[in-house]
């Protein structure tokens, strides 16, 4: 691990402030990311960043500062500046010092890598995806192409003046592909290889990933769609892919349960819910065989960690069991405030913003339906996969989704493909029209990197894996409504 | 504090220039902020606190510009003492180095090689945020307010080996909150600037307070259809960010990828009330880019309905020929032209329809038509015969640019509100935008 953060910790224990507890949670971030556009190799860019957030508790009153001078007048200075908010947020809080958790834990953890981002030489990345950029440009109507692949790693070092010291390191493999195709007036874009999600772990995520595999089939699906009939329109059958599940997982679901929405927090920026605190544990949220987990352990998916930022130990629990709402995505600090039990989901997207609920890793856990028995059962209807359009109110029910790709279902058979399809609902009664789920080889783990939500904001990764999924008595369209 | 900040930037840049190579060109982008947040719920404090940021980028380049440079970039959290600094600036110029050596030549390398000296401060004393909160909680009193207060001074900077210095200072606040009367019954509100006045925010707590009286009462549900429509500059800004994104690109423009395709391929055109122009001269961004350049004081984007100009970054310049007028693709400082409907008399001209203050979470359903989607959000009003009757609640539209900056435009307000962006990822933004309400004969309504 990290000697020099561990540096740092001593450096701060040795100025501690005295107040009834702290935190200090140092994070030392590196990326690296390649790429290439049009068989023109971009910028390389290197990204470096150490800093460190300080919690302090004073009475009731909480305040945090979060600094890059870790030297200890840096680390007197913030922690100065964290009691002087402290002391103003005792006489005007909202929480009282005993909503405020006090981890003690001891523990390590890293994302477990096979093949490490250095195996792979510079050279040979930008032969790849030099490679990758002559798979996507097949035809003169692919009019931009693209192929990237990067690294991450945080590690971070987590101490509380209880005696917690938690030290983590994840390591993220981030690569895509992408072809625009156009002719007519008509603009279709194709992405896969990983595209809009990532993984954690090393080079050897790539393959799961279909990176850079998928090239070709990017570039025709593209090309395909440009000639493709426009997607139909009325009430039918809906089977989405993984690669759409992620999306209605995450914000039909997911944003809906966090328990600092439903206590408000958000209300000025991401929104409420349409879920109350009463409806645990009665409320039946979708059909008997709709079964959603907070899953930290897959350890290759992107939110997948020991323990959470304030110190919680981040454990498997079920949210949604046989369709009945269990439990909401709160942290500590959320269920203390309601009384409520939760999950390890407190976390900061970056060193310098406070931990906040967030999702975490939140999943369809699968059934027993085969692909292909799924659609052989379905008389009309259409397929889904890859978003590229959300759109949903600010208590996450009313819902309009777009996907990159659709095809057909007639008589129990996949069909030609359409394009532009979307499909709009509301998510308080569209999980109960599930019919049927996938089973474990149509399971996938994939994610989102862009997960917005917070005042000050921030943006973050959260992990979602999900079967193929069909729902019944959807409402579908294309470009014409 | 930002003329210590300016001269650390220059001292630790002049240091890093002195250490390159003899064909090498370094530029440097410094960009960081002392803020204050403050998160407010149930006019209660959640969360507060303080956050120092300083980031410095470099792009290291080998050659001329003109003669197919090859380059590295990268961006550090600078710690702000400077042996400490200029010993990792050291490190990673020379893993820089080592990494150029194995890249090809870049064809679309492109950074000013013309000195242009620019220095702006507006640094001017920042409200006490301790101050401006307790104004806050005693002015909202037993409201429910919920929001953020964000308070300092914000920090931008360019250097280039080859003599160009270049600075931007200024010290804002900017206050983001909604008052709620019940579950999503709401008034959102915004009050930002340079310079905190009491006053001004008291007019807008009683205003928010007239409005949630009007809230108070029973709320329509509004069945799909067409309808007459007023979009307040704050909904209408939600519609013009739409067409932002991608819509004034010039390398989306290059790759059919730009949702105003329509516009720019088969000449279709918007009503001839709409003109907008991206106006940095407005002077809250920087005026000078990451590769150098200075951006004029205002590009055309739209003139009269009309398809005009492209934002063209320093890369795209190169790959396609053109200027340089931005630092990125994506406008930062728009300014719509006011049109002569009267504010007096929207609603009186609205007659019966919806009166809409916000939209909220916009995204394409078709593209390629520049077709939205997006709901209705916080206080959203139904009219009949001019008269505010009712709340409505919320409902999901989706429609043409083409139809509700065209067709269906009845007209845009003589006045204009200029809106300070809050948003905070990553660090405080600079974006603004001045635009008018616009009156619609036709807002489609979905769900």
């Amino acid at each position: 691990m990290n000697s020099y953060l561990n540096k740092v910790v001593s450096q701060f224990k040795g100025i501690a402030p005295d107040v009834d507890f702290w935190t200090l949670r140092v994070t030392a971030e590196s990326s690296e990311s390649v790429s290439v556009r049009q068989d023109v190799m971009q910028p390389v860019y290197n990204h470096q960043a150490t800093g460190a957030l300080i919690t302090v508790l004073v009475g009731d009153g909480s305040g945090y500062a979060a600094t890059s001078d870790l030297s200890a007048e840096g680390l007197k200075k913030a922690a100065d500046s964290a009691c002087e908010w402290a002391r103003q947020s005792s006489k005007l809080g909202l929480l009282k010092a005993a909503d405020y958790p006090r981890p003690d834990a001891v523990a390590s953890y890293e994302t477990p890598v096979n093949r490490q981002w250095s195996d792979l030489s510079l050279t040979d990345k930008v032969t790849m995806l030099q490679d990758a950029n002559t798979a996507l440009k097949i035809h003169d109507s692919i009019v931009d192409w693209s192929a990237w692949l990067g690294y991450g790693s945080d590690e971070v070092v987590f101490v509380s003046s209880a005696g917690a010291h938690i030290e983590q390191c994840f390591h993220y493999i981030r690569p895509g592909l992408s072809a625009v195709a156009h002719k007519g007036g008509q603009t279709q874009v194709r992405t896969g290889g990983g595209s809009g999600t990532a993984r954690q772990g090393g080079l050897e995520q790539l393959d799961m990933l279909q990176f850079p595999s998928a090239a070709p089939e990017v570039a025709e699906q593209a090309i395909a769609l440009l000639d493709a009939e426009d997607c139909p329109k009325g009430s039918m059958d809906l089977v989405l892919a993984p690669s759409q599940m992620v999306l209605q997982i995450h914000e039909s679901i997911g944003h809906p349960l966090e328990l600092d929405r439903i206590l408000g927090d958000e209300r000025n920026y991401a929104g409420t819910s349409f879920v109350t605190e009463d409806m645990f544990g009665s409320y039946q949220y979708g059909s008997e065989l709709l079964n959603v987990t907070y899953d930290p352990n897959h350890t290759e998916q992107l939110a997948s960690y020991a323990y959470d930022d304030e110190g919680s130990k981040a454990e498997r629990a079920y949210i949604i069991r046989n369709g009945l709402l269990e439990r909401p995505l709160g942290s500590a600090t959320s269920q203390a405030r309601t009384g409520m039990p939760g999950v390890a989901n407190a976390r900061q997207a970056v060193w310098y913003r406070p931990p906040i609920d967030r999702m975490a890793n939140l999943n369809v856990e699968p059934g027993e339906t085969s692909f292909t028995d799924m659609i052989g059962n379905i008389e009309h209807g259409v397929y889904m996969e890859s978003n590229r359009s959300w759109s949903i109110d600010d208590s996450r029910n009313k819902f309009q989704f777009g996907c990159e790709l659709g095809r057909l279902i007639e008589d129990g058979e996949l069909k030609g493909l359409v394009r532009n399809p979307n499909y709009r609902g509301i998510s308080a009664t569209f999980w109960r029209n599930l019919a049927t789920v996938g089973d474990a080889d149509s399971f996938q783990v994939l994610g989102v990197t862009n997960c917005g939500k917070g005042e000050p904001n921030q943006s973050i990764y959260v992990g979602h894996a999900s079967p193929v999924c069909h729902f019944r008595g959807v409402d579908v369209f294309g470009s014409e409504q | 504090m930002s003329s210590e900040m300016q001269d650390y930037f220059y001292n630790l840049a002049g240091d890093l220039f002195d250490s390159l190579q003899c064909d090498e060109v370094l530029l440097l982008e410094f960009s960081g902020e002392d803020s204050d947040f403050v998160r407010l719920n149930h006019n209660r404090i959640r969360q507060a606190g303080q956050v120092a940021q300083r980031t410095l980028s470099l792009d290291l380049i080998a050659g001329a510009r003109d003669a197919h440079g090859r380059h590295a970039s990268a961006s550090v959290e600078l710690c702000g003492h400077m042996e400490q600094d200029f010993k990792q600036l050291s490190a990673l110029l020379e893993s820089l180095r080592e990494q150029r050596a194995f890249l090809p030549e870049d064809p679309y390398l492109y950074f000013s090689d013309e000195i242009n000296n620019t220095e702006y401060h507006h640094d001017n004393e920042v409200v006490s945020s301790q101050h401006a909160l307790e104004q806050i909680t005693q002015g909202a009193g037993d409201t429910d307010l919920v929001g953020i207060f964000a308070n300092g001074t914000q920090y931008a900077g360019f250097a280039s080996s080859i003599g160009q210095r270049n600075w931007h200072s200024s010290a804002t606040f900017n206050f983001d909150w909604s008052c709620y009367l019940t579950k999503d019954k709401a008034v959102k509100n915004n009050y930002a600037g340079f310079e905190w006045q009491p006053e001004v925010l008291a007019s807008k707590m009683d205003s928010a307070r007239h409005q949630l009286a009007i809230l108070s009462r029973p709320a329509k549900t509004i069945e799909p259809g067409e309808y007459r429509a007023y979009l307040s500059p704050s909904a209408l800004n939600e519609i013009i960010g739409m067409m932002a994104w991608g819509g004034f690109g010039l390398k989306s423009h290059r790759t059919s990828n730009t949702p105003l395709m329509k516009m720019v391929e088969e000449g279709h055109t918007l009503s001839a009330d709409v003109s907008l122009r991206e106006y940095h001269g407005r002077g809250l961004a920087p005026m000078f880019t990451g590769s150098g350049f200075i951006k004029p004081d205002e590009v055309s984007l739209i003139d009269a309905g009309h398809y005009h100009d492209c934002l063209v970054s320093a890369r795209s310049a190169k790959e396609y020929g053109q200027a340089v007028n931005a630092d990125y693709e994506y406008p930062g400082a728009l300014d719509m032209s006011a049109g002569s409907l009267s504010q007096d008399d929207v609603l009186s001209e609205l007659d019966t329809g919806l009166y809409i203050n916000n939209l909220w979470y916009l995204n394409f359903s078709d593209r390629n038509n520049c077709q939205l989607t997006g709901m209705t959000r916080f206080a959203c009003f139904w009219v009949e015969d001019g008269e505010i009757v009712a709340p409505v609640n919320v409902m999901r539209f989706d429609d043409s640019v083409y139809s509700l900056l065209g067709d269906s435009l009845i007209g845009l307000t003589a006045e204009r509100e200029l809106i300070l962006d809050s948003s905070t990822y990553g660090q405080r933004s600079s974006h603004s935008i001045e635009l008018p309400g616009a009156l619609l004969s036709s807002l489609k309504l979905t769900l």
